[in-house]
């Protein structure tokens, strides 16, 4: 068998079972492309050894009987999970050094169903950024280039690393993060499939925390069917996450019929944005047309607060950024700064948290101090709050008009440059205008490929669905897929 | 809302992260346009409006409060920058 490594998760599953391939074979072939493709900045952590063992294993296993679909499957995890034995550092020198004692809840569930990991992936600082520019291991590169011009453009952020390195076929799968977008923006700008699902559905125990009410992991694959495989691997109740929610994780997968006859897909008239480019238009009415075509019922909504969603979410998200961070002082993991004499302990904490945080997210680190501190904790945090509220009655309003899912663009643009100057960070914020209504509402959102624009370039649509209905939003994003056909692939230059 | 330097200095030190003094005024710009963007949230009708707690209504677990865990101070420790006798060890903290 040729091209292992550009297997689907559905694909390599079948090949298992029937012996075609082991997964040794399938792990060998991942680290070689991933040894050949340091250019592209995406797995920032090798552990090929731990690979190697856990592909052996698996081996065994799928031999007796016992196989998972995610039995032998090789995949890479976004270095915001705190992994055993294997640094995990959310892409911050504040972390340098640090190796948990501990397996995460979604990376022990994916272990435990049989994955192999071949590594950590590159990712923004703690999860603060839409570019990948703010890691401390350096960018990520996205695989694809506008034609034959070689400017470096981003994979997306937070989650690029994972992006970059399932569209450049290093792995099968990876897994992500979304706080703001950050599955669903760099899913779309390298062409591949990205699921963020209800907030409460994959526990964030032992996930490096950045807002918690906002954070939720999800897969990062190559299609649907496979997002739906992998996202049923990771969710569950889990009782170290006071948050995670109790309920019966249904077979996803089975739930890919593609009939999507006489279910509501809204157009939310907000979501038309001034100066947003032609191909985002045509693409999203094309989307509109595709779903129509399958039978679907297309009605024009209204989301009325959708314009304050991103400044809510840069009062929300900096505010628990602000409380999470704390805990990175010097004293218990990590970097600590070299004191000079005399120093003290407030003089330890200030030099660590400079020298340990990159600019940005010292940035928010500083903006949640000032909305939470004493006076502004009303006029800022509380509105932010009551906002939140607003939005969220916006989904449930149209949902209560019998809207099953939502469709709107993924991103406001397809994938941008690398070291573009951005000099005012509320530029670099606009990323997320589409996806973030979605964080603060809790909904479940997947970012399906379903074109490319005058350059070559993917772009994707969100499909946004009821809350805790991730299989029905799956299947009409599989309906979609279908209809969309996308089947483009960059070009090997690395 | 324009952010002054004085501001920005006493902002720093709440986050206790050290930031000197010439780096201060294009901080106190940035925070200055941050603040300026999310001033739009002034326009909202909020009156009435419950502040949200939480995103999806569910009622907290509870458990028996018990020892569930513990005696690893090995493993609680063997990431500490410097640790001693057992403890996290930090500059003279009491005079």
């Amino acid at each position: 068998m040729t091209d292992l490594t550009k297997l689907k998760i559905s694909e390599a599953r079948d090949a298992l079972r029937k012996g075609d391939v082991t997964s040794v074979e399938l792990t060998e072939a991942c680290l070689a492309a991933i040894d050949k493709a340091d250019a592209l900045g995406a797995f920032v952590h090798k552990t090929p050894e731990a690979a190697m063992g856990q592909a052996k294993s698996a081996d065994t296993r799928i031999k007796a009987g016992d196989a998972p679909d995610l039995c032998g499957i090789p995949l890479g995890i976004k270095d915001l999970f705190c992994t055993k034995g294997v640094p995990s550092q959310a892409a911050s020198a504040i972390l340098n050094g640090f190796k948990p004692e501990y397996e995460s809840t979604v990376t022990s569930q994916l272990f435990d169903a049989g994955a192999v990991m071949l590594g950590k992936l590159n990712m923004d600082e703690f999860a603060m950024g839409s570019s990948n520019e703010t890691s401390t291991y350096g960018n990520a590169i996205n695989p694809w280039r506008r034609g034959n011009d070689d400017t470096a453009l981003t994979p997306g952020g937070s989650s690029g690393g994972s992006a970059s390195a399932v569209a450049a076929d290093l792995c099968l799968a990876a897994t992500g993060t979304d706080t703001g977008g950050s599955i669903r923006q760099p899913a779309a700008f390298t062409g591949i499939t990205g699921i963020k699902p209800t907030y409460g559905r994959c526990s964030r125990w032992g996930i490096v925390a950045f807002a918690s009410s906002l954070d939720q992991a999800g897969p990062m694959t190559k299609d649907v069917r496979d997002a739906a495989i992998m996202l049923e691997a990771m969710c569950g109740h889990d009782p170290k996450d006071s948050t995670s929610a109790d309920l019966a994780v249904p077979n996803f997968e089975a739930m890919l019929t593609g009939d999507i006859k006489g279910k509501t897909i809204g157009i939310p008239r907000e979501y038309r944005m001034d100066g947003m480019p032609d191909e985002i238009e045509t693409l999203w009415s094309e989307g509109r047309r595709m779903l129509e075509d399958a039978g679907a019922v297309i009605k024009d909504i209204s989301l009325p607060h959708t314009k304050y969603a991103l400044p809510a979410y840069y009062v929300i998200a900096p505010a628990e950024a602000s409380s999470n961070l704390a805990r990175y002082d010097g004293v218990r993991y990590g970097h600590r700064a070299k004191l000079a004499q005399g120093d003290g302990i407030t003089e330890m904490y200030e030099k660590t948290r400079a020298e340990g945080f990159g600019p940005e997210v010292q940035r928010r680190v500083m903006v949640g101090t000032y909305v939470l501190s004493a006076g502004f904790y009303d006029a800022y945090y509380n509105r932010a709050r009551k906002v939140r509220t607003l939005i969220k009655k916006d989904f449930e309003d149209v949902f209560a008009q019998g809207v099953d899912a939502i469709l709107t663009p993924a991103t406001p643009s397809s994938a941008f440059e690398l070291g573009k100057e951005v000099s005012d960070p509320v530029e670099m914020y606009l990323n997320d205008v589409f996806t973030v209504t979605v964080n603060l509402a809790g909904l479940p959102g997947i970012s399906v490929p379903t074109g490319l624009d005058s350059q070559g370039l993917p772009l994707g649509l969100q499909l946004i669905g009821r809350p805790w209905e991730e299989g029905d939003l799956l299947n009409t994003a599989y309906a979609l897929e279908q209809a969309a056909g996308f089947v483009a692939k960059p070009n090997q230059w690395w | 809302m324009s952010i002054d330097i004085e501001t920005a200095a006493r902002v720093a030190k709440l986050a206790r992260i050290r930031v000197e003094d010439d780096a201060l005024p294009s901080l106190a710009q940035e925070f200055s346009n941050i603040l300026g963007f999310i001033e739009q949230l002034n326009e909202v009708d909020v009156e009435g409006v419950e502040p949200m707690v939480s995103v999806e209504p569910m009622r907290l677990k509870r458990r028996q409060d018990v020892v569930t865990d513990g005696g690893m101070q090995d493993k609680v420790l063997a990431n500490a920058p410097d640790a001693r006798e057992g403890f996290f060890a930090v500059p003279k903290v009491v005079e």
